[in-house]
């Protein structure tokens, strides 16, 4: 397990850590405190603990940077909500570690067992779970697609790129509408009702 | 548009999580009630489709890319009330799997891009589908494409109403950033779900769900909806919009609550600036807005008389295929 010991605590106790983390973060003071210390503490220990690699996390941080960034800078621009910023990017990245922690230890399958336990409607249920399994075969699919693509239409100008990202998009839908037929008839077969 | 934890306050964050629950207890009863079981896989390979193209991004201006939304597409190609399952689904995904968007800010993310943008999109799409004097293919593509562009404008407005809620940063700045941003986003997304719906149409029409205007969207459906999403707007946009935003502090104080309040529910739309740009920020980005329609109205409109030609051409040739 990549995440060692933490890895054998039950998913549902994850999730609820990282809420709890989240919603900790967000209920502080909207200024600079002392106070953000307690969460950051809190996540520096879970981020020992998980053994989350430094690299992938400051990488995924950086990702998210460019949105959050981009809100606070928006702050700046009233003197009612300039003491707002900085606390507001505190909060932000606190919270997308609490986020990035639970994603490092929790594949998405057990989040999924979680939402079973909590009663989501099954029509979402059923349908998370076809879409997480799916996602990597149409992703595959869609490379695929414009690597044949690519190599029928050499150079081309902007135009053609956008006629045929639509056309690769269109038939990506027709083949997952196909593909969602062949899954219920397989799923009939095997006893869904 | 995917908002991070961190930037909305309790208040915000209760009031959409709650308008997103509200939404999509409509459209689970209209799903339960429409969807006929062979369609339930479809949900779920929709949802990944729409990730999927949410991957791609399109050059937006020189630097800045901009990616699909696909509310409206998934709005025509499913129906309504099945593409608020599928957006659902795609941000839950997305924050529980990819960290995109916050956990707390699912709530307010699921009501601007799941709900706001599907059910504002396809409000504008079956207005303007059913015109008499156009052709039904036409129609369709124009329809959609315009009301793609609207979508994403309409819900990059309630995200930046929910900002400025929260007492993030003022309207008068988050206004004219996200929506001038998303004027040129939404011309993107309106010519992609042109282009896709037309490759769609050309190979296999019978799968678009709001082809011909066949689909049936119950009334209450539409009634409920309707009134979900003006409330969200009157809420997180009207009062930040508008000059008459006093109106509500008026009334707070007439119902004799306004001392309990610590200060203004809403902060104040434009008052209290030092900086005189703001304010001309402000009118100057909805006159860009007015300007945004016209050139997405147009364009769609032409958009959908260069395409239609090219599904017609293709219809002849495959019948004289036989």
């Amino acid at each position: 397990m990549r995440c060692g010991r933490v890895g054998r605590v039950p998913p549902a106790a994850k999730l609820a850590l990282a809420f709890a983390a989240v919603l900790l973060t967000v209920l502080l003071p909207r200024k600079p405190d002392p106070l953000y210390a307690v969460p950051a503490a809190i996540l520096l220990g879970a981020v020992v603990a998980c053994r989350v690699s430094p690299i992938y996390l400051l990488r995924r941080l950086l990702w998210a940077e460019f949105f959050i960034l981009g809100i606070a800078i928006l702050s700046l621009f009233s003197p009612e909500t300039r003491p707002v910023c900085l606390a507001v990017l505190l909060k932000s990245n606190l919270c997308v570690t609490a986020m990035l922690l639970l994603t490092w230890t929790t594949p998405f399958h057990e989040i999924l067992r979680v939402l079973r336990r909590l009663r989501l409607p099954a029509v979402m249920l059923a349908t998370l779970a076809l879409m997480s399994r799916y996602l990597p075969v149409l992703g595959e699919e869609a490379r695929r697609m414009e690597r044949a693509r690519a190599s029928r239409t050499y150079g081309g100008g902007r135009r053609v790129i956008w006629r045929s990202l639509a056309t690769v998009l269109g038939q990506l839908f027709i083949r997952s509408a196909d593909r969602a037929e062949r899954i219920y008839l397989a799923m009939t077969a095997r006893g869904w009702k | 548009m995917h908002l991070p934890d961190g930037f909305l306050d309790g208040k915000t964050a209760l009031l959409t999580a709650g308008a997103a629950g509200t939404g999509i207890a409509l459209a689970l009863r209209q799903v339960k009630q429409t969807l006929a079981p062979r369609q339930t896989p479809m949900l779920g390979l929709a949802a990944a489709f729409i990730f999927a193209a949410q991957m791609i991004n399109f050059p937006v201006l020189a630097g800045t890319s901009g990616h699909l939304v696909g509310g409206v597409l998934a709005g025509v190609l499913l129906g309504p009330a099945a593409a608020v399952i599928v957006m659902t689904c795609v941000l839950m995904v997305q924050c529980l799997m990819f960290n995109d968007g916050g956990l707390l800010a699912l709530g307010a993310n699921v009501f601007n891009m799941g709900i706001v943008n599907v059910w504002g999109g396809y409000f504008v799409f079956r207005l303007f589908q059913r015109m008499p004097w156009m052709e039904p293919n036409r129609a369709t593509l124009f329809a959609a494409s315009f009301a793609a562009w609207f979508g994403t404008v309409l819900a990059s407005l309630t995200c930046a109403g929910e900002i400025a809620c929260s007492g993030t940063a003022p309207w008068g700045v988050t206004f004219p950033a996200m929506a001038s941003i998303h004027i040129l986003i939404g011309l993107g997304e309106g010519l992609l779900t042109g282009l896709v719906l037309t490759a769609v149409l050309r190979a296999r029409p019978e799968l678009v769900a709001g082809w011909g205007g066949q689909q049936r969207v119950g009334g209450s459906g539409f009634l409920s909806y309707g009134l979900l999403v003006s409330l969200g707007l009157a809420v997180f946009v009207a009062p930040l919009a508008c000059p008459w935003s006093d109106g509500l502090e008026a009334v707070a104080k007439t119902l004799g609550f306004e001392h309990r309040a610590a200060g203004p529910l809403f902060p104040s739309p434009l008052g209290n600036y030092h900086l005189p740009f703001i304010r001309s920020a402000a009118t100057a980005t909805a006159l860009a807005g007015v300007a945004g329609i016209l050139v997405a109205f147009i364009g769609a409109w032409l958009l959908a008389s260069r395409l239609v030609p090219k599904l017609a051409a293709r219809k002849d040739h495959a019948n004289s295929q036989g």
